[in-house]
């Protein structure tokens, strides 16, 4: 056991990288579609939570509350096996998706509503003043501030939700996860396997994080220049 | 269908779930205060004017932050056997969870150091006070203030976290929704018990977070 069998064991491994990067597509696959459906959802969630009517503000805050509070893994045992009791069949990957992308949603809701919020209230005051209709303030005057103040933490809750994915894996959806699970069955180094499954993860999220770091420090220079 | 829901069922498995309930408790308290003491200590690392102490604390947060939880989970817990360490579930569980939510905490605990103005910190040089009473009694005590609500954020993370615990079959909460699914055959009823109690920690903690603010500001005005 030990070192003198991680050359064997690594060999190996190499065999079974094609294999990894299908876990891999399908990694992308779930969170791709989730993250798409997330933030389409998420943006029409958000301004319908930021604006004025109450009873579906405090529908969407409830429903934002009961998924921010339960964790992903239970979400996803209820949707792949309840709905299926109440006549929704869905095979392994829908409902990985529908899962990951209600979840990202709320999270993208709370962020869009924190954004459009911070927008100072005199910017609509003065907005209405030079008799701009309501579409054209929120499209000229809300949207394009409040968007500075989304985007960093909306690419950060993009790398939570790809690392969310992996829980996918629970329901048997053959991601990277998935696919490390596999593989350590078959050769017991779960350094050597699941150090690769992290690799991987690390490639696709750690230029992600940058990418937040970057855009909170430019946003932040072009609000104090205001 | 959802019409005959069963809740005797429920009523039967309730002790379960308030044992699993108390595990999934103890298994976040005792990770939260790892997390707490290894957040500390990373972040000193990472404010440590040598070059080598603070970028292998970078290297250790941000390839936290770029991996999964379950990912690190099955790495401890099948990478320590091969190393020849045998631990419990419960152990590689609580060590998964500690270092994952460490590096969220020492990020938290920076920005919070750093919230500080400088000139505060020049003022207690000015007075005399060394590096040790300046953290003592200038910049801890302020930076606490501005790092309890991410904090507390964090820690309902951990609690909704630790339900990944249940993959490597440590008995908690979801692991006890699993069994009412798998013995009786009713999703429905185990998963949605186990969802209403993790509930329960999640709006006691919310509404902590939102009386400590409270106080906090109060305090600030005094």
């Amino acid at each position: 056991m030990g070192t003198r069998m991680w050359g064997f064991y690594l060999k190996e491994l190499i065999h079974t990288v094609p294999f990894f990067l299908k876990g891999l597509w399908m990694t992308a696959a779930v969170s791709g579609f989730s993250l798409i459906a997330g933030t389409a959802v998420g943006f029409a969630w958000g301004i319908i939570r930021a604006g004025k009517n109450k009873i579906l503000r405090s529908i969407l805050g409830a429903w934002v509350d009961l998924i921010r509070g339960t964790p992903f893994l239970v979400q996803i045992f209820i949707v792949f096996f309840i709905l299926p009791e109440v006549g929704i069949q869905l095979d392994a990957f829908s409902a990985a998706v529908i899962a990951l992308g209600n979840s990202a949603a709320c999270f993208i809701c709370e962020i869009v509503a924190g954004g459009i919020l911070a927008v100072p209230f005199g910017q609509r005051e003065a907005a209405t003043a030079s008799g701009l209709t309501s579409y054209q303030q929120f499209r000229y005057i809300i949207l394009p501030q409040a968007l500075r103040i989304i985007l960093p933490p909306l690419v950060g809750q993009y790398v939570l939700t790809i690392k969310d994915s992996s829980v996918v894996s629970a329901i048997g959806v053959v991601d990277v996860t998935r696919v490390g699970w596999f593989t350590v069955q078959r050769i017991p180094e779960g350094i050597l396997v699941f150090g690769l499954v992290g690799i991987l993860y690390f490639v696709i999220c750690y230029p992600l994080i940058r990418l937040s770091n970057t855009l909170e420090n430019r946003m932040a220079v072009v609000t104090t220049r205001l | 269908m959802l019409h005959n829901f069963n809740f005797r069922v429920i009523l039967q498995y309730m002790p379960l779930y308030l044992k699993c309930f108390g595990a999934t408790l103890w298994l976040s308290g005792f990770s939260l205060i790892g997390a707490l003491l290894v957040g500390t200590i990373a972040c000193g690392m990472r404010l440590s004017k040598n070059g080598l102490i603070s970028r292998s604390s970078v290297v250790y947060i941000e390839s936290i932050r770029s991996t999964p939880l379950l990912a690190q989970l099955y790495f401890l817990y099948f990478g320590l056997p091969s190393l020849g360490i045998s631990l419990s579930e419960e152990v590689t569980g609580v060590i998964a969870l500690t270092l994952n939510s460490g590096a969220y905490m020492a990020e938290i605990i920076r920005a919070g150091i750093q919230s500080i103005p400088g000139g505060q910190v020049e003022a207690g040089v000015a007075s005399g006070l060394n590096y040790l009473q300046r953290m003592r009694y200038i910049i801890l005590p302020q930076a606490f203030g501005v790092t309890i609500p991410p904090l507390l954020g964090q820690a309902i993370v951990l609690v909704k976290d630790s339900s990944l615990l249940s993959l490597i079959s440590v008995v908690e909460l979801t692991r006890a929704g699993q069994i009412l699914t798998s013995e009786r055959f009713m999703p429905a009823e185990g998963f949605l018990t186990t969802a209403a109690f993790y509930l329960v920690i999640y709006y006691m903690l919310k509404r902590f977070s939102g009386w400590s603010q409270k106080r906090l500001i109060f305090r600030e005005a005094h």
